[in-house]
């Protein structure tokens, strides 16, 4: 289980989401996972070996570094990048028990089933409405939820978002105030500064995404109030019918945009 | 998530590309990052642990290797490969969306064969063109803009043997060593060389789509 598997997973997701959110997971793994795992990883994977205490001391440093680095940021990255993620599986889990209604209708015979089998329902690709609406908008609200607290987590423990050169640490067991230096400061200075914009981005992205879903919401609305009850249940019958090619060009949309496979 | 995803990813837009667009895109994975990761990552793998500085202060080596390896060559390069890369999928969206149009269209009664909407590959004409020659154009630039980052923060392509330190804590003037020289001058020259032939075929692209667009205007009007 590693970043790929969680690929995988959330690929799976995103055929339901509206492109906004097509693009916040392309941002979300281009630029974020895959910066941690080629680039960030290495820089940060020294980080107690070559941190250096001016000090004979023995454990002076293990303590000064515990002290200065409680969480690495790596791990924090690591444990962001996974809970903002998550929220798309509440959309992945809403989509398979509909799935999983409409089969159970369909072997019952249910002559209000308009699938001619199984595989069809299997690749349905269902739009952002009704209850759907309610989860996508929630996952959405608690993305923007975890990365606000991520970012905030970060700042409140390092002071900030710059990697200083020295420390002066005075934990026991040290001999009074001590000097030690961090490795590689300004590359970490500069990696941590990359990644909250591209948090902020994100932000930015999931923000957007809610205002859209918000004003398609109250659009419908509007529109479904000068509607007749036949002409509903006409058009249900017709994007029903319109959903069977839906799979057929959908996969190739899938396929040409970011290759993410279901 | 490794460059083997990112391949996957610009893979599907190989399809909608130009030949030169596929001879860049074979020449971005095997010379640069599949040297990148084979060969490049090793070579600079102990670079702060083989930074020796003429000093017992302890501190002293750390600082030194900050002050003189802001960025290292890796994590730029890193870098550049994947803002370079990343326009291509602007392009991807564009195919995506034409598509989604397409089959709104269906949808509405007009006549298209889907089977053939799935395999389809669209010619780089009207909105596409300009979708397509912008990506090219900011490759470049994202080209241009790293290849002067690297001169600008290393004074050069040349790694040095040996460079002076006088950044506190250092006592006075501190000599450093720095690990396999020689070698990562090649490799830099090496990239260096890579990323001139890319911004070379990126010309040469976006002079073939001008040249294609003015002559079939000029045979619009004839």
């Amino acid at each position: 289980m590693d970043w790929g598997a969680l690929h995988t997973i959330l690929g799976g997701v995103n055929k339901h989401s509206t492109s906004i959110g097509k693009i916040w997971l392309t941002v979300l793994f281009i630029f974020r996972i895959m910066i941690l795992v080629v680039a960030a990883e290495r820089v940060w994977g020294d980080e107690q070996d070559d941190f250096v205490c001016n000090t004979l001391q023995p454990g002076c440093r293990n303590v000064c570094y515990d002290h200065f680095f409680p969480i690495s940021h790596i791990r924090l990255w690591a444990l962001q990048l996974i809970f903002v993620s998550t929220p798309a599986l509440l959309v992945a889990m809403h989509v398979a028990y509909r799935k999983h209604e409409k089969k159970r209708q369909f072997r019952k015979g249910d002559q209000k089933c308009e699938y001619k089998d199984i595989e069809e329902i299997r690749k349905q690709r269902f739009r952002i409405e009704g209850s759907l609406w309610w989860t996508y908008t929630g996952s959405i609200f608690f993305r923007l939820i975890f990365e606000a607290v991520f970012m905030y987590a970060f700042y409140f423990m390092y002071d900030g978002f710059r990697m200083p050169r020295l420390m002066k640490c005075n934990a026991w067991p040290c001999p009074n105030t001590v000097d030690c230096f961090v490795s590689r400061p300004t590359e970490k200075t500069v990696f941590t500064i990359f990644m909250i914009a591209v948090s902020s981005i994100c932000i930015l992205l999931n923000v957007a995404e809610l205002c859209y879903l918000l004003t398609k919401f109250f659009l419908r609305r509007s529109k479904k109030a000068g509607n007749s009850k036949q002409q509903h249940n006409h058009e249900n019958k017709e994007e029903t019918k319109q959903n069977e090619m839906n799979e057929l060009i959908s996969d190739s949309c899938q396929n040409t945009v970011i290759g993410f496979t279901s | 998530m490794d460059w083997g995803t990112l391949q996957a990813v610009l893979g599907g837009v190989n399809k909608h590309s130009t030949s030169i667009g596929k001879i860049w895109l074979t020449v971005l994975f095997i010379f640069r990052i599949m040297i990148l990761v084979v060969a490049a990552e090793r070579v600079w793998g102990d670079e702060q642990q083989d930074f020796v500085c003429n000093t017992l202060q302890p501190g002293c080596r750390n600082v030194c290797y900050d002050h003189f390896f802001p960025i290292s060559h890796i994590r730029l390069w890193a870098l550049q490969l994947i803002f370079v890369s990343t326009p291509a999928l602007l392009v991807a969206m564009h195919v995506a969306y034409t598509r989604h149009e397409k089959k709104r269209r269906f949808r509405n009664g007009e006549k298209i064969d889907i089977e053939e909407l799935k395999n389809e590959k669209l010619h780089i004409r009207g909105p596409l063109w300009w979708t397509y020659t912008s990506s090219i154009f900011f490759r470049i630039i994202f080209e241009a803009v790293f290849m002067y980052v690297f001169y600008y923060m290393y004074d050069g392509y040349q790694m040095p043997r040996l460079v002076k330190c006088e950044a506190w804590p250092c006592p006075n003037t501190v000599d450093c060593f720095v690990s396999r020289p020689t070698e990562k001058t090649t490799f830099t020259i090496f990239m260096l060389a890579v990323s001139g032939i890319c911004m070379m075929l990126n010309l040469a692209e976006l002079c073939y789509l001008v040249i294609k667009i003015c002559m079939k205007e000029s045979r619009k009007t004839t």
